[in-house]
């Protein structure tokens, strides 16, 4: 993976000492609350309902085992034990002090890690594929490109405040897992010709405002990607909205635009920018790439796996094939039932980091599905691999499935949710707490978001959650039919809401007019999009008293 | 009065700002006498009788204010006031990148408003050289400590050409 070296050493460590300035000064009252929020966001520090939340960037979901075990010093020494992996590569802690984060930056720049950008109006984390670099269906590998989008975006001088935050994903394979359809901008690698370039996809996002991306090039040499990025990000600084914060994202300029408006304001600044200094070079690119060189793989050839049920289950679910034979790649689910979706506690960390120095060339990845994988483990090492994680409590065999459910903190802990989320997701887990069941139902994504901002990101689930806010009370919508991947959609909304205690009930109806209705072979996805949405609509709302017969039944109560 | 920064010291400001009050328009405001920076519509308005009667001509921009309405202009100003009404409303970095990258103009580009500490070195990499720094701040550390608190950067801007890839050895 990507080792810093001179500029990327020093701009870290002198970010530390700024940042340590700007909290004295503010501590001091010499910065306002105002003067001082948008610099500790672009630091990753928020001020939450119980205490400070700060959000640690893991560019594109690399990490190494040393990076990992400085997150679990930092959860132990300056937070509660444990840290919660998000849905774009990033940990949060819940519970550290002002005072302390100039120190916990201190000890990120040891391991050459930082907090910068992971919140404000500025561009965020560049996050992809978390197989990348190994999955068997990869054209080419994103990350060196996204390192490089890494450096470019790190306080670039005209985009520090833009009309909103500003979110770009890059997909190097087929099949998209990076979630480029709802991003500010998506980037699908690709050979054309036998060039290189991207499609470049811009205005999708999640949120309040839920708006699939739009083509706005089809072919973009990849030579030309910062400038191009520069001439949208430039498009979007001077004209996107700032008098409302809802309606400031890229997404909404493009759609006031129209994208053939927008794609050709895009194209009208990019003549001025095109071949310029910022024009990619070979010799850059080959620096960067360089750090990503595969491993020393051994040559091993594929082996015959133990029949052991249990461990059959766990392969069938958390491995995913490998392009070189005789390995595969290994996901630890952080999906256990019962847990925080995403929580990690320090001991796990440190367990997880000592697996991947013994079976993973000392990397690890974090997934957007709030996961981490371990990518490169020899498939006769998976035995032991599963014993281990098993012992860890990282070996639920649940990814893809029901309870691998993807979900924000929520209101526990989050001072923008309407609603709890992770109690909803522990409950679901309990009541389909059997295995057997678990299996038998298959792949199906259940995403839950405490609010419209969506970082559950429930608009892409098969089914998903949202958490609204009705007259001071709790609510729940829910939607089918939402989806990620090359063909990604937003999910429809199947009615009224539901109380938190009637989620279990509505979910398990959802789920036996699938098991009901489904052909061979058919995955809950499939059902739904050949019977359509009424008949688990009729199902779930079935009996349900409504409107003045709900008040009448309250009243009763 | 916001204290003015330039060539790395407080300097004294020889400029004022034309204000429009509610009974005054662009078209019958009294332009009064010495260094004065325009508001855009005066200029559009006034622009010949301006030209005609001074040396030195200033110009303010606003953050919804279009470089390329002015462009053609360049050759007769001495300064652009670029405003930050507020300090986290970006516009202003890429109206300044563009008069000094694309439109190669070579005047005075100061930064006016809300403008404070921890912006300032973004200010200067995108091409201002001159700040009215916000009255009641420190200046004095802000000449100390505002303008380099990083010792290089990655991409091109307008104080550096070349980003930091082509600049390696």
């Amino acid at each position: 993976m990507y080792k810093y070296d001179a500029i990327d050493r020093q701009l870290v460590n002198e970010r530390v000492e700024q940042f340590r300035d700007q909290v004295r000064r503010w501590k001091s009252g010499k910065l306002s609350n105002d003067e001082f929020r948008p610099l500790r966001l672009q630091n990753g520090l928020y001020v939450q309902r119980h205490a400070p939340m700060f959000r640690i960037a893991v560019p594109y979901g690399m990490l190494n085992s040393t990076q990992l075990r400085k997150l679990a010093f930092l959860a132990r020494t300056y937070d509660r034990g444990y840290g919660h992996f998000t849905t774009r590569h990033n940990l949060q802690l819940n519970w550290p002090k002002i005072e302390d984060v100039p120190d916990m930056l201190a000890h990120l720049a040891e391991v050459e890690m930082h907090a910068i950008q992971t919140s404000g109006n500025c561009i965020r984390n560049v996050t992809t594929d978390q197989f990348a670099g190994v999955a068997a269906d990869e054209i080419i590998d994103p990350r060196p490109l996204a390192e490089i989008l890494r450096q470019w975006s790190t306080f670039h001088p005209e985009f520090a405040f833009l009309p909103r935050k500003f979110k770009i994903a890059i997909s190097g394979t087929r099949e998209d897992r990076a979630v480029t359809w709802f991003h500010d901008i998506g980037l699908h690698l690709k050979e054309v010709d036998g060039q290189v370039g991207f499609t470049v996809i811009v205005g999708g996002g999640l949120g309040r405002t839920p708006i699939r991306g739009q083509i706005v090039r089809e072919f973009l040499p990849w030579q030309d990607i910062l400038t191009y990025s520069e001439a949208i990000l430039r498009v979007y600084n001077r004209f996107g909205r700032r008098d409302n914060a809802y309606k400031a994202r890229i997404k909404i300029l493009v759609q006031a635009l129209g994208v053939e408006e927008f794609a050709k304001q895009v194209e009208a600044e990019w003549v001025h920018l095109k071949d310029g200094p910022a024009t990619l070079t070979q010799a850059e690119y080959d620096r960067v790439a360089a750090h990503f060189a595969a491993p020393a793989y051994e040559p091993v050839g594929d082996v015959a796996l133990p029949d052991e049920k249990a461990f059959r289950k766990w392969v069938d679910r958390n491995t995913h094939p490998h392009k070189v034979a005789g390995y595969a790649a290994v996901t630890l689910s952080l999906k256990p039932h019962g847990i925080a979706p995403g929580d990690i506690t320090s001991e796990q960390m440190e367990t997880v980091a000592d697996l991947a120095d013994r079976y993973s060339f000392g990397e690890l990845r974090i997934s957007h599905e709030q996961n981490i994988i371990l990518a490169d483990v020899k498939q006769s090492d998976l035995y032991e691999v599963w014993q281990q994680t098993k012992a860890a409590g990282l070996a639920t065999p649940n990814i893809g499935l029901l309870t691998g459910i993807i979900c924000c903190p929520g209101g526990d802990f989050c001072d923008l949710a309407n609603a709890k989320s992770i109690p909803i997701a522990t409950a679901i887990q309990q009541r389909f707490d059997d295995l057997d069941y678990l299996f038998d139902i298959g792949e199906i994504d259940l995403n839950i978001s405490g609010c419209m901002n969506a970082c559950g990101h429930h608009h892409v689930g098969h089914i998903g959650v949202l958490g609204v806010d009705k007259n001071d009370a709790e609510f729940y919508q829910v939607t089918l039919g939402g989806r990620q991947g090359n063909d990604a959609k937003l999910g429809k909304v199947i009615g009224p809401s539901f109380s938190a205690e009637e989620m279990p009930d509505v979910v398990d109806k959802i789920i036996k007019v699938y098991i009901e209705s489904r052909h061979a072979d058919e995955r809950f996805l499939d059902t739904l999009d050949r019977i359509g949405i009424d008949p688990f609509k009729n199902r779930v709302y079935e009996g349900r008293a409504h409107g003045k017969a709900k008040v009448a039944q309250k009243e009763a109560a | 009065m916001a204290q003015l920064i330039k060539n790395g010291a407080v300097a004294v400001d020889s400029w004022k700002t034309l204000e429009i009050n509610e009974a005054d328009t662009a078209e019958s405001i009294a332009l009064p006498a010495g260094d004065i920076i325009f508001p855009l519509a005066v200029w559009q308005a006034r622009k010949a009788e301006i030209i005609a009667a001074r040396q030195r001509i200033g110009l303010l921009l606003q953050p919804e204010d279009r470089v390329e309405d002015i462009a053609d202009d360049l050759a007769s100003v001495a300064v652009i006031a670029i405003n930050f009404p507020k300090f986290v409303d970006g516009r202003g970095y890429s109206t300044a990148a563009l008069l000094r990258q694309r439109y190669g103009y070579a005047g005075e580009l100061r930064a006016v408003g809300n403008v404070l500490h921890d912006q300032l070195f973004f200010m200067k990499r995108v091409g201002f050289d001159s700040y009215a720094f916000t009255d009641g701040k420190n200046a004095a550390y802000a000449l100390e400590a505002g303008f380099r608190p990083f010792s290089d950067a990655y991409q091109a801007a307008t104080d550096e050409s070349q980003p930091h890839f082509r600049r390696r050895a």
